[in-house]
Parts: structure tokens; C-alpha cells; sequence
């Protein structure tokens, strides 16, 4: 099958050229990285985590998001699903790439990741992250790429691939749980320290993922001759709609907590993130946009009348992605480290390198995607031709 | 011919495995063959200071500046050749002074007397006993020793940082980058560290070893007592019996081995 | 219908195997005529007056790796900081302090071995060599 990701349109080549240039730029510098240490990142003593972690986040969620897909077509028996849970499974596999490769470009280390497994400790949540990630990753390879077989030759897919599909749902719920418990249970971190982090964190993923799959359904459409569906396009807008509510919501009731109780430990961050603290606030615009984002996204997809206009609901779909993006790619991971435990104020701003590098493993990713997703859509329109 | 040709990479792909694998049958092989011969054996230091679970008293009342925590911060970043770098940044510190708000913000007192309102405080690691890095550290790079130390295995950090994030003492350091040209003079009977491991003080394990103190209670002029908290005989055990103490971040459960006499 | 087994694209499979192992085979055209003596360890007069280290030459020869490697594990790891040779010798475990108390010669102790075997270990990224030098 994977001949059907060589064989394209000048267009595609181009495009996958273009991903391969910024993937060879990304890997220069992370070359330089691994001489000199992440010194070339605006990572510091007291922001010990930055961007690349904070990628890391987002994209777990938008991995975690094709359970949204999986779900209602194999629990729920919903039918229009079955076109296109194929392209949720080959995002989550192409997310949980980028996840990987940005836990690698983040490590001090690199070259001693093995020590993980070569010495495993189950008290480290880090440790059941890395279980439950490439977990992940192996079920939807083998899924994905099993369903597709089978429709291609037109057969059932094995019978053994069932079982994988029902534990890739709790297995679904499971990365984005363990990744918000990286942070929510450490002592000192008042900012993360909430039962609500990992909820928080689902709810922001399925707002995220889908809205990112509907972008990419209206993308196929134009560019191939396979059509993702009206219908499986607006229940995907619906679940955006309950995602996005659902995550606002979640932060409302942060924010009701943290500003009630007045406890500064848990306060001051948020002080940080939406109003600034001792004058520091490099992100204060930026988790404003992030507000309104989503706010503008809510109007237009609780409408029913923006919803299925579909030109509207790409506006939306953008305002979702780029809404959840600033929070919990920007916001999330600085917001928890400043102010530092010792209440110092000493802000995070990624540096010109490290946004290079952290390119590069997107162009990584897009490359695993748009190849996956060739492969998905050339076996539809073999089908349909 | 499509069977064939699956057949034949079925085959290529498990001969390739097979061949990858020699290496490990080879090591295991070797070491069985030498593994009953040697009797050699390893032994604890002779006149080695020992103890259920170390712990440290800070006597503030002998300080009056920080000129006076001067000595003590040197001698410990001179002897664990500690880099110096213009980028605060890349700061890394194992011992170093803080005002009383920031080194105990949770007992913030605007109206604190004038004495601890403008006298600075030491501040280090805690070896606490239930250490939130210990937990964090995926690899057991960060770990806790017999006696209380929570020690780090430099060999095996892999740089992830995951314990920065769970010290909430901000007592970690992390090497961003080559340490070795930083360092102003080497203390050539202990090591440096390489760029992208953590570090922190090891409450002076290599001198416990030696049977000396640790290298900031030393410089002290009395003002640091080092012992061992599970003996009630100890030193530390009769200064906190007789002086009031605090400790940092209590609330958070670690259980601080740094006493504050204030 | 019989099937004729045959080859396709010919010309591309064997031009691309021929490139394929010419590169597979780099490392031994670029070697080529360039077989080196293997080196043999400079000992320092201390380590000659010593006459033994803490274990026979062969078995130190063979197995230094894994005891530098055992020493770490023991020392970081467990306190154990004395190593008692097979002769009931007493050894400081440090690398710095004990091995290249002897052997201060590393450029002709270590790196000639290491460079001509092709090993680059990062001991040094740490451990200082020659600790007596420059006293």
C-alpha cells in the first residue's frame, strides 16, 4: 500500500519536497542543539520546560482526539463515521510522532533515552507516558493500516484487529490523562496542581483534533476526488462545538477557584498569564487572543446557522485550533513555571532556534500525514473509480 | 512471484534480526565466563561518617550579612567545580542565598521584624524524605541513599527535567550546555558534569566518605551543624530540641532536612 | 497461465544493488592498505614500579570497560566505595584519583587504544585526567 504515498502529482511532490527542506533546516539546528545543549533554547534554570514540551501537550491531545472519530462508529454503530475514522487514526498516528520526536528533541541526553526502559520506574509518571504513547502510536499503525487493507481488497479486516480497536478507546483517554498527570501532581506547581487538568486537557483535544480534521476533510475535498461527507463533516463540527464549550468551561472553573480562593500559589500564575505579575507579561495579549479565539469559535458553531456554512465553520475550525493552540502551546507550560516556586518572576520566550527546531518536527509530521493521508484517500478513489 | 518475494523479506528481515542480536548472546557469554573467577568484592570506606538519615540546622542568628554567607557558598561551588555563567539563564547554583520571601514565601509577614526582613537565608537542597524528584525521575538517575541523601547518578540522567519541574525548592540546576569552560579553578579529585544532565547538592557524600563534614558546614564558623536526625544524641537533634525551627514549604509534605533556627 | 519468472526492470535493480553494496562496502575501500600496528599501552614509571595493577594485565586488558562500569554502580549507587582485588588489595574506586594516579599518561594509556579500536568514551566529559599534573 505504501506505494500509493510515491506515486503523486507534481503538486504533491512539491509540497512534500517543501516539508522535506524545512524538516533538513530543523534538523540542522537541532544538530547545533545536540553540540552545544539546549542552551540555544530560552529555557532556563527556573522555565526548565519550554516550547518543545508544550508542543508536546497540544499535539497528545490532537492524537488523543480520533478517539472521537473510532467511538461513535464502533461503540455507537454511527455509520457515516466509517469513511473517515481512517484519517483520524493516520492524524493521531502522525501526532503521536511529533509527540515522540519533540520529547526527544527536548532531552539533555538524547542518546541515553533508552535508560527508560532499561531501568523502569512505575513511579515516574514519565515512565507510563512513554508505555501509553508508543502504545498508542503501534495500535493505530496496526489498525489503521489493516482497516485500509482490507477495504482496499475489499474484504473484512481480520478479526483480531476488533479487539485492538476497543482498547484503543480507553487507551485514547489514557495519553492525554497521563500527560496532564505529569503535571498535575507535582508539589509547588500550583498553576497545574488540579484535579481538572486532565479533563481540562481531554476537553481542549477534542476541540482541538476535530477541528483539525475538519480543516483537513475540506482540504481533501478540494484537492482529491474523494469527499469526507456533509454529514460526517457537521457531526464533527458538533463535537468541536461540545469540546470547545466544554474546555471554556473548564476554565472558567480554574479561574473561579484560583480567583475566589485568592490562595497566591495557585493565583499568581494565572495573574501571570492574563494581567501580568511584578510587570512581567510577555503572554498577556497572547492568552487574550486565546480567549477570544474561542469565544468567537462558540458563537459561530452553537449557531447552527454558521455552523453549516461551511466556509464559517472553517473561520471556526480556525479559531478552535489557534484558540487551544496559544493555551496550551503557549500558556500551559510557561503559565506553571512563572512565578517560580521561590516566587521570581523570570519569563520564557522561545528563541529563533528552538521555533526552527520545533518546525522541523512539525514538517515531520506533516510529512507522516500527508503521506498516510495519500495513501487513505488514493485506496477511496480507487474504490469509487 | 508476490509470495516469493514476501517469503524471501520474511526471511532477510528475521536473518537481519538474528545477526543484530549476536552482540547480546556474545556480552552475556563473556560475562559468565569471567563472572566465577574473580572474587573481588566492594567494600564501604573505612572511618566514613554514617547515618540513618542526615540532616542539616541553619543557625541564622549567627549571621549578619550576606557577607557572612559568602564563604560558605564558595566553598561548596569551588570543591563541586560549579561553572560561573554571564547568562542567568544557565545559572547553576547548589548552595546560594535568598531574601526570607522568596526562600519561605508561603510565611509571607509584611510586617516581619527588621533582622529577618533583611538578612539572607541559605538555601539548598532539602533531601527531603519523601522527595517529589525522586518520584518524578523516570530513569532512578535521582534517588534516595540509605542515609537520607537524595543523591543523582549523572551517568544515567538523561537530561529530561521532569525533576525541576517536581522540586518545588527550585534547588536543581540544569547543565544547558558545556560546564567545563565555565569553572574558574578545578578541583581535581572531583568531577565536572557534562552538558545536559541535572544536578544539585549531594549534602557532600564524597567528604561523608573521607569522614569529613560537608564542605559548607565546615566554612561556616559553627553557624551550619551537621548530624543525623534519628539519633537522639546528635547535635542537630539538641539544637532542635532547644531553639525554635522552621523549615520550608512543610505544607507540601516532603519533609524538609534543612532546619531553620530563626 | 504459466507464469514466466523473470526479473523486472532489470537494469535498475542491478545498477541500484551494485551502488548499493559499493556504499555498504565504504568502510573497507576506505581502510584499504591502511592496516595500522595495534598499539601497544605506554605505562608511566609508576605504574612500571608497581608492577601489577589491581588485577592481571589480561584480565584488566579484557575487562577494564566493565569494571570502570561496575565502579560507578557501586560508588554513585550504593556507597560502596573500596574495591577489594582478587589479592585481597585494597583500591580506592575512583577513576580520577586511582587509575590515573598510575597511569597519568592518558593521550598514550587511553586515547591510543581507544582512537585505533574506534572507541570514544565520555568518562572525560567529567572525570579530569591527570589530576597530579599540574600540582
Amino acid at each position: 500500500m505504501l506505494e500509493l504515498a510515491f506515486k503523486g502529482s507534481k503538486r504533491y511532490y512539491g509540497w512534500m519536497t517543501a516539508l522535506l527542506a524545512v524538516i533538513g533546516v530543523g534538523f540542522g539546528c537541532y544538530l547545533w542543539q545536540l553540540s552545544f545543549g539546549l542552551g540555544i533554547t530560552g529555557m532556563s534554570r527556573d522555565v526548565s520546560w519550554g516550547f518543545y514540551i508544550a508542543q508536546f501537550t497540544f499535539l497528545v491531545g490532537v492524537a488523543a482526539s480520533a478517539v472521537m472519530l473510532v467511538l461513535p462508529y464502533y461503540l455507537h454503530n454511527y455509520k457515516a463515521f466509517g469513511k473517515i475514522t481512517i484519517l483520524g487514526e493516520f492524524l493521531a498516528v502522525s501526532s503521536v510522532t511529533m509527540c515522540l520526536l519533540f520529547i526527544i528533541v527536548d532531552l539533555g541526553q538524547p542518546m541515553r533515552a533508552f535508560n527508560v526502559i532499561l531501568y523502569p520506574t512505575p513511579n515516574s509518571i514519565l515512565f507510563w507516558d512513554m508505555i501509553v504513547l508508543n502504545g498508542y502510536l503501534f495500535l493505530n499503525v496496526v489498525i489503521g493500516w489493516q482497516v485500509l487493507e482490507a477495504e482496499r481488497n475489499s474484504v473484512a479486516p481480520p478479526a483480531w484487529v476488533k479487539p485492538l480497536i476497543y482498547v484503543s478507546i480507553p487507551w485514547a483517554v489514557s495519553i492525554h490523562t497521563v500527560t496532564a498527570f505529569l503535571y498535575c501532581g507535582l508539589p509547588g506547581r500550583g498553576f497545574w496542581l488540579t484535579a481538572i487538568l486532565a479533563p481540562r486537557f481531554l476537553a481542549s483535544a477534542f476541540a482541538a483534533g476535530p477541528s483539525f480534521l475538519i480543516l483537513l476533510c475540506l482540504i481533501i475535498r478540494k484537492l482529491t476526488k474523494f469527499d469526507p461527507g456533509k454529514e460526517q463533516i457537521q457531526t464533527l463540527a458538533k463535537i468541536v462545538t461540545y469540546g470547545i464549550i466544554m474546555n471554556v468551561f473548564f476554565l472558567l472553573c480554574e479561574v473561579f477557584v484560583v480567583f475566589y480562593s485568592k490562595i497566591p500559589e495557585h493565583m499568581d500564575h494565572m495573574k501571570y498569564l492574563f494581567v501580568g505579575l511584578h510587570g512581567h507579561g510577555v503572554l498577556v495579549p497572547w492568552m487574550w487572543t486565546s480567549v477570544s479565539l474561542m469565544l468567537t469559535a462558540i458563537i459561530l458553531l452553537v449557531n447552527p446557522m454558521t455552523r453549516k456554512n461551511e466556509p464559517v465553520l472553517a473561520v471556526a475550525c480556525l479559531c478552535v485550533f489557534f484558540g487551544t493552540w496559544i493555551d496550551k502551546g503557549l500558556g500551559m507550560i510557561s503559565g506553571g513555571f512563572v512565578p517560580s516556586p521561590l516566587h521570581h518572576v523570570n519569563e520564557y520566550v522561545p528563541t529563533i532556534p528552538e521555533i526552527i527546531i520545533t518546525m522541523g518536527v512539525y514538517a515531520t509530521g506533516f510529512l507522516v500525514l500527508t503521506a498516510l493521508f495519500k495513501m487513505a484517500v488514493s485506496v477511496k478513489e480507487e474504490l469509487s473509480a | 512471484m508476490e509470495n516469493s518475494r514476501r517469503t524471501f523479506l520474511k526471511i532477510a528481515g528475521i536473518s537481519a534480526l538474528g545477526l543484530s542480536a549476536k552482540p547480546v548472546f556474545n556480552a552475556f557469554a563473556v560475562s559468565e565466563e569471567h563472572g566465577g573467577k574473580k572474587e573481588a568484592k566492594v567494600l564501604p570506606k573505612k572511618g566514613a561518617l554514617t547515618a540513618k538519615r542526615w540532616a542539616l540546622v541553619i543557625d541564622t542568628t549567627k549571621f549578619k550579612s550576606a557577607k557572612d554567607l559568602e564563604p560558605i557558598i564558595e566553598a561548596c561551588h569551588k570543591i563541586h567545580n560549579i561553572p560561573v555563567f554571564e547568562n542567568k539563564r544557565h545559572e547553576i547554583k547548589w548552595i546560594w542565598e535568598e531574601e526570607f520571601k522568596h526562600a519561605f514565601p508561603d510565611l509571607e509577614n509584611e510586617h516581619i521584624n527588621d533582622r529577618i526582613k533583611s538578612l539572607p537565608f541559605l538555601v539548598l537542597c532539602n533531601q527531603c524524605q519523601d522527595a517529589p524528584c525522586v518520584r518524578a525521575c523516570p530513569t532512578k538517575a535521582t534517588f534516595k541513599q540509605e542515609d537520607g541523601i537524595v543523591a543523582m547518578d549523572f551517568h544515567r540522567c538523561i537530561g529530561c527535567r521532569f525533576c525541576m519541574a517536581a522540586c518545588p525548592y527550585g534547588s536543581r540546576s540544569f547543565n544547558f550546555r558545556d560546564p567545563r569552560p565555565f569553572i574558574k579553578e578545578t578541583n581535581k579529585k572531583f568531577p565536572t558534569r557534562m552538558k545536559g544532565v541535572v544536578e544539585k547538592c549531594n549534602f557532600c557524600s564524597e567528604l561523608l566518605a573521607e569522614g569529613k563534614q560537608p564542605a559548607c558546614v565546615e566554612a561556616s564558623g559553627g553557624a551550619l551543624i551537621f548530624g543525623d536526625l534519628e539519633d537522639p544524641e546528635s547535635e542537630v537533634r539538641k539544637l532542635l530540641k532547644s531553639n525554635y525551627t522552621i523549615r520550608r514549604k512543610t505544607a507540601l509534605g516532603t519533609g524538609p532536612s534543612i532546619y531553620y533556627i530563626v | 497461465m504459466p507464469e514466466e519468472k523473470k526479473i523486472y526492470n532489470k537494469g535498475f535493480v542491478v545498477a541500484g544493488l551494485i551502488i548499493f553494496i559499493t556504499i555498504f562496502m565504504f568502510p573497507f575501500w576506505y581502510n584499504l592498505g591502511k592496516a595500522a600496528p595495534v598499539p601497544e599501552p605506554v605505562l608511566t614509571e609508576k605504574a612500571k614500579a608497581a608492577k601489577e595493577c589491581i588485577e592481571p594485565k589480561s584480565y584488566m586488558k579484557a575487562e577494564h570497560m566493565q569494571i570502570l562500569d561496575d565502579w560507578r554502580s557501586s560508588v554513585v549507587r550504593d556507597e560502596n566505595r573500596v574495591y577489594v582485588s582478587s589479592k585481597e588489595k585494597e583500591f580506592d574506586m575512583s577513576l580520577s584519583n586511582t587509575c590515573l594516579d598510575c597511569h597519568s599518561n592518558k593521550a598514550d594509556f587511553c586515547d591510543k587504544c581507544h582512537n585505533y579500536a574506534s572507541v570514544n568514551p565520555y568518562c572525560w566529559d567529567c572525570h579530569i585526567d591527570k589530576p597530579k599534573e599540574n600540582k
